[in-house]
């Protein structure tokens, strides 16, 4: 607490208040790429410390918001298998897929364990070896280094039965997407915070260079936040589109270059599908053929079955910057964290959940 | 003798009253449940509180304490949150096959020991030994009666525009001294459950002010749910401050690291009063004094607009909505 703390004194915030203020002199609208950055502007409402030139969007950084049913499906469908343990981070079990939710196959019998790291989903394998551990790997460039280092653990132990859905998901390729459909019109991003320490603050350059968008790096404290809404304020007021670090705590301009280094070793771009935009080019991740029996989806006969969408549910609206969680027609009405009917009204990064939860209406 | 409890010991056979007559009844002593007929026969007189509850926390063994002194902690906590004085418990318990004896042992014994403490007694109880599996090795269940003082009116609708929110320390240490001993968490910590009887507290509230409209334990839920259950019952927003709730630098820590909200972690020996604000430095003042409130400190007040809605004002000086807790983020810890 002392660290969290020393990150909302309130002097400093008043100072970088009181700066971004002075540069405010346009109008300017800032995307926040990352889900975890949205949940802390609202927690910590720090759009009621903005002047009204400056206004905050959300972007598409919700690991488990952005998983498409197609790919949920698969998961659940895996799940059901007998003789299998799924083991997923907390946050996917109650993901509603195309008719399904993990939770509901928990409930009917399936083996799915929560976990916090995939080396605890290793520790299962070598626990149980006579069952099939599958590990659900969801995420950005963040959690792949770590799952990539548990296929590398379980090759060298010789563990014949885990296995991982590689679900992950790259940030730089979705970004490159959203600002070529001409859909949002934003004049700064602030880059995710946990990604960039391990791709490095590099990644983001096409965007300053090939489209004039300021990029600052951002941590998660309301400091690092305001800094970083600071620092591209004073961008947008010079006229100028860089890339810059207000979390060098963290990042460096080139990464984490071991954890890179890790992530190439076992796996490779792939095609994707995104919630909301659809398959992507090169924005996701599946492992190396030298790593086939790892693969949860070459090792196992199981059938998603036919997908489908909810209706109306907008999170591809929101995930895409284009709609607010305000402007969903089953906000707080159908659409709760108690029944979601999409997803970023159950991960803790989901901007309808952090909009529900925290919500700036009639509250000052 | 087996020196774990099996299934032959909730049979209602020998085993069964070795099991009660060497465990139970040796520990629990007393002239009520000595009796050991079907009911236990209490004379009480006055306004009687009644309340249940079952405790399923796992581990059963954490540290601060154990699924034996939460058990008692809770319904006696129950009964305070009343201003009831409990006097009398049941006890049950469901075992799964294999539990050691000595668990056994310790668990009854730190049931004497709170109860003890709490000046109840154990009047009557069941034992019932399940299958490997059908219970994950001990579930207890306690239903307490205490006694409503006359002139005592404490009720979650009783909150009214202007009065005093109040807590009685930190929040937030039961529950991450509980998830710090599970698998996979992998975090160490010096911290303690809080887990612990509020009676003795409650009854030295009362001796300084008649105006004490609510009381409840934020358990499962934590404050933010507690608050908003109180908010809605009573008809009235909470406008609580960031800065003068008490955490503890390790729960805090924990709650970054882990992704929760102090607010919402379990309690298990914290209680929120809402008084008349004029009398709440009073009760404060005295609440410091005992073991259990030496933190305790004015959180926040009652507002009339916005009737169900609890909002902070944070750390930064901006608002935000307190939600309550929705779901299991974790397994279960109470």
């Amino acid at each position: 607490m002392a660290i969290a703390n020393d990150f909302r004194r309130s002097e400093l915030v008043a100072g970088l208040v009181r700066s971004i203020n002075q540069h405010a002199t346009r109008e300017a609208r800032f995307m926040e790429f990352c889900g975890g950055h949205t949940v802390a502007i609202l927690k910590n409402g720090i759009r009621q410390l903005l002047p009204p030139a400056i206004a905050l969007t959300s972007g598409p950084g919700c690991p488990v918001c952005v998983t498409d049913n197609a790919d949920l499906d698969k998961a659940i469908a895996l799940a059901r298998l007998p003789n299998l343990i799924m083991a997923s981070f907390g946050d996917m079990l109650r993901v509603p897929g195309s008719s399904s939710s993990l939770q509901e196959a928990r409930a009917a019998g399936s083996d799915i364990r929560i976990v916090y790291s995939p080396l605890d989903a290793l520790e299962l394998a070598r626990t149980n070896p006579q069952k099939s551990v599958v590990f659900l790997a969801v995420g950005f460039e963040t959690t792949a280094p770590g799952v990539a280092a548990s296929v590398l653990q379980a090759k060298k132990e010789g563990l014949k039965n885990y296995y991982i859905l590689s679900l992950h998901k790259l940030c730089p390729p979705i970004t490159k997407v959203l600002l070529d459909s001409g859909e949002i019109n934003i004049h700064g991003l602030i880059c995710p915070g946990h990604v960039s320490a391990i791709i490095g603050s590099n990644p983001w350059q096409f965007i300053a260079r090939d489209y004039g968008i300021p990029c600052v790096v951002s941590g998660f404290e309301p400091l690092d936040i305001l800094q970083c809404v600071d620092m591209l304020t004073q961008q947008v007021a010079r006229k100028e589109a860089k890339v810059e670090i207000a979390y060098k705590r963290s990042v460096t301009p080139q990464g984490n270059l071991t954890a890179i280094k890790i992530m190439e070793q076992v796996f490779q771009p792939a095609p994707s599908c995104w919630r909301g935009v659809g398959k992507v080019a090169d924005s996701g991740l599946v492992l190396k053929p030298e790593f086939k029996d790892f693969d949860a989806e070459l090792n196992f006969d199981f059938d998603p079955g036919p997908t489908k969408t909810q209706k109306g549910c907008i999170c591809g609206d929101i995930l895409r910057g284009v709609k607010t969680p305000q402007e969903c027609k089953l906000f707080r009405k159908v659409c709760t964290p108690m029944s979601p009917v999409g997803p970023c009204m159950v991960s803790s990064e989901g901007s309808c959940a952090a909009y529900y939860h925290y919500g700036e209406e009639d509250v000052r | 003798m087996s020196d774990k409890v099996l299934l032959a010991h909730g049979s209602g056979g020998k085993l069964a009253h070795e099991i009660i007559h060497n465990n139970f009844l040796s520990a629990l002593d007393n002239p009520i449940l000595n009796q050991l007929d079907d009911s236990a026969i209490i004379n009480a007189e006055g306004k009687l509180a009644f309340t249940t509850d079952s405790y399923v926390v796992q581990p059963i063994f954490f540290p601060g304490g154990d699924i034996g002194k939460l058990a008692i902690c809770g319904t006696v906590n129950d009964l305070a949150m009343v201003g009831a004085k409990p006097l009398y418990l049941s006890l049950a318990f469901i075992i799964e096959e294999g539990l050691p004896i000595k668990d056994l042992r310790k668990i009854i014994a730190s049931i004497k020991e709170t109860a003890d403490e709490a000046g109840v007694i154990i009047v009557t109880g069941d034992t019932k030994v399940v299958n490997r599996g059908s219970a994950d090795r001990l579930f207890i269940n306690t239903a307490g009666i205490g006694i409503i003082p006359p002139g005592v009116n404490i009720s979650g609708h009783n909150a009214q525009p202007g009065d005093a929110v109040i807590i009685n320390g930190t929040i937030g240490d039961h529950g991450i001294a509980v998830l710090s001993q599970r698998e996979g968490l992998g975090f160490t910590t010096k911290l303690e459950s809080d887990c612990s009887p509020l009676n003795g507290l409650v009854a030295e509230m009362l001796e300084v002010s008649n105006a004490i409209r609510c009381l409840r334990d934020p358990t499962r839920g934590g404050l933010a749910s507690t608050l908003n259950e109180l908010a809605e019952q009573s008809g009235v927003s909470i406008r609580i401050e960031e800065d003068k709730i008490p955490v503890r630098e390790e729960v805090g820590s924990a709650c970054e690291m882990l992704g929760l909200d102090p607010l919402h972690v379990a309690n298990e020996g914290k209680l929120v009063a809402i008084v008349d604000a004029e009398d709440a430095e009073a009760i404060v003042a005295r609440m410091q004094k005992n073991q259990y409130g030496r933190d305790a400190a004015i959180i926040g007040e009652v507002q009339e607009e916005h009737p169900g809605r609890v909002v902070m004002k944070t750390r930064l000086g901006t608002s935000r909505i307190v939600d309550m807790l929705v779901g299991e983020p974790l397994p279960r810890i109470c």
